[in-house]
């Protein structure tokens, strides 16, 4: 998958930033992903084009189990986050949601801003285009990959 | 090899002998609570599968807190929901405003949580619990949404952290201050993904109460779960709140972790964090002045009887400072009747203070009390982010409740020593 890279180079951004509590009296992802990082960055939601990705630092997601920050990301077009480690339960309800959180040490230091990214999610390889430059990560357990290619946790009970 | 207490639990609510730190188990699950905000999704999406039941009515525990009361037409709509849903799926355990609370200090306060028990909630907060002995953890609306219909979810055994606590708490000093030093010293991720076991004789000296706030807080660390052995106290406390049966678990002496990170509180200050981050640790001793436009107590972290008459034997006799508020929020209702029935109520309104039904409210910058651009708050709650109780250029320090009630008379962040006798 190819996208444009946005880069917060900033650890622990946490569930407020990504999704302030005062928008959680609605669960809609359309109405959430109007949003999204609001208070970490306004001009957010204008940058990010579908399939985009957010490239970050330690500890992505911290703070509340709000599921409604991961559901605010990908409505806002958000395909990946790409960080140098995540909370836990972000990371356990983007698997939940099928969604892509690539745990990989160092890409926001050396990522840019603007950059264009092919990531292969099998291989576990992200190429910066824009660099020339490749970057690996662990590849997703089975058990994850499973969930993730079922379309979420709740489709995978269900088989 | 032994176990600790966390193995032990998850081991039995997956049917085996032993787990070790990295297995993943499918484990079932004791209690499920669930409130306003990350319910109504999982009701969704279990009605779009066609499931209309949950798994087992009594181990579901529900209240609205959050928006509560409504603050809105689109917060009235979460609760409603939330409400029909309980009603029909004949969840006994519904808490309606009136005889509801901040989750985390309703559902102790109501004898739902055992010693030994596996506990879900999907709140962030959900390793409260841990200070009875339990391992409880919080989760998203789609792990809830899995649990409520199948009454089990997956786990990565965590690896265990054991904090050991020493010493005799100085005067001023809560067990708030306690954890805000271990927060700082680990760092916001310092615990991630891992269970942090606390032990030592400073834990054993503190109150049921008391401990809550130590392992509310051990998701400011990142951690899965914060968790503590049950001993004669949590036993007393359980009992006294239901008939229900339960095994108390230990960890064995040889049990393996992670890391073992000693402390000795005798000399800890009252602390405060400063914003962004709970790890933002400093002694209000090596403080500068720090004007504060709010004060609040309240929030499952620092919202339950103990924290209201610490507050109220330290505002008492005093008038709040010129220009500040003051908002004391108790936790739950049974907490407000308590808290009315020995005149605490009286003395923060005598003081200045506005006293409100229970919510989770401004903690998290819902609503009762949110900050304008620029203000700074004094507060008792769990976190400091960036806008986290309102505009994102207002500020929030966290500290006990006796460092906001110091700071409330003084309309700046004050140390609670020197209005303690």
């Amino acid at each position: 998958m190819k996208g444009i890279a946005h880069v917060y180079k900033k650890d622990h951004i946490n569930t407020d930033e990504i999704i302030p509590a005062r928008y959680l009296n609605v669960d809609k992802e359309v109405e959430l992903a109007k949003h999204a990082m609001e208070d970490l960055d306004r001009e957010f939601v204008k940058k990010v084009k579908k399939g985009d990705f957010i490239v970050v630092g330690e500890n992505f997601g911290c703070g509340s189990s709000r599921e409604h920050a991961v559901w605010a990301l990908r409505g806002a077009g958000i395909k990946a986050v790409i960080a140098d480690s995540f909370a836990r339960i972000f990371f356990r309800n983007c698997i939940n949601n099928g969604f892509y959180a690539i745990e990989c040490k160092g890409a926001s230091k050396n990522i840019r801003d603007g950059a264009e990214l092919d990531i292969n999610m099998e291989q576990g390889v992200i190429r910066d285009l824009t660099n020339k430059k490749e970057y690996k990560f662990e590849p997703f357990p089975r058990f994850a990959v499973d969930i993730i290619n079922a379309g979420g946790l709740l489709n995978y009970i269900k088989k | 090899m032994g176990m600790t207490i966390t193995e032990k639990i998850l081991a039995k609510h997956a049917g085996r002998k032993e787990v070790k730190p990295g297995e993943l188990i499918n484990a079932a699950i004791d209690i499920i609570m669930c409130h306003d905000v990350t319910t109504p999704p999982a009701i969704d999406m279990l009605s779009k599968m066609g499931i209309k039941k949950v798994f087992d009515p009594n181990k579901v525990v529900v209240t609205p807190d959050h928006f509560v009361p409504n603050k809105d037409i689109e917060s009235a709509e979460l609760a409603k929901r939330l409400r029909d849903w309980a009603k029909k799926c004949n969840i006994a355990n519904y808490y309606e405003v009136g005889k509801h609370g901040v989750c985390h200090a309703l559902l102790p306060e109501q004898g739902h949580i055992l010693p030994g028990e596996l506990i879900i909630g999907a709140d962030s907060h959900t390793c409260t619990y841990g200070a009875f002995g339990a391992f409880s953890t919080g989760v998203g609306s789609t792990d809830l949404a899995a649990a409520l219909a199948t009454g089990k979810l997956w786990f990565k055994v965590p690896e265990s952290i054991k904090f050991v606590v020493n010493g005799r708490l100085p005067k001023g000093v809560y067990s708030k201050d306690i954890i805000l030093h271990i927060v700082s010293d680990i760092g916001v991720d310092g615990a991630l993904y891992k269970a942090m076991e606390f032990t030592g004789s400073a834990i054993k000296d503190l109150s049921v109460e008391a401990r809550m706030t130590i392992t509310n807080m051990a998701i400011e660390a990142g951690a899965k779960s914060g968790i503590m052995e049950a001993d004669e106290k949590v036993v007393d406390y359980v009992k006294k709140r239901t008939k229900k049966k339960f095994e108390v678990v230990s960890s064995d002496k040889d049990a393996t972790y992670s890391e073992i990170k000693e402390y000795d509180i005798s000399k800890l200050e009252p602390t405060v964090a400063f914003p962004d981050l709970p790890s933002n640790e400093k002694p209000v001793s090596k403080m500068k002045d720090i004007k504060i436009d709010q004060a609040y107590l309240g929030s499952c972290t620092n919202g339950r009887i103990e924290d209201l008459r610490i507050a109220a034997s330290i505002v008492k006799g005093h008038k709040i400072a010129l220009d500040t508020r003051m908002l004391v929020v108790p936790a739950t209702t049974e907490i407000w009747k308590q808290a009315n029935k020995e005149g605490l109520l009286d003395i923060f309104m005598e003081f200045g203070a506005a006293v409100s039904t229970p919510t989770c409210g401004a903690c998290l910058g819902g609503h009762m009390g949110i900050l304008a651009e620029g203000e700074k708050c004094i507060s008792s709650t769990n976190r400091n982010f960036v806008g986290r109780m309102g505009h994102p250029k207002s500020e929030v320090y966290l500290a006990s409740p006796a460092t906001v009630a110091a700071s409330a008379i003084e309309g700046k962040i004050a140390d609670p020593r020197r209005y303690i006798k």
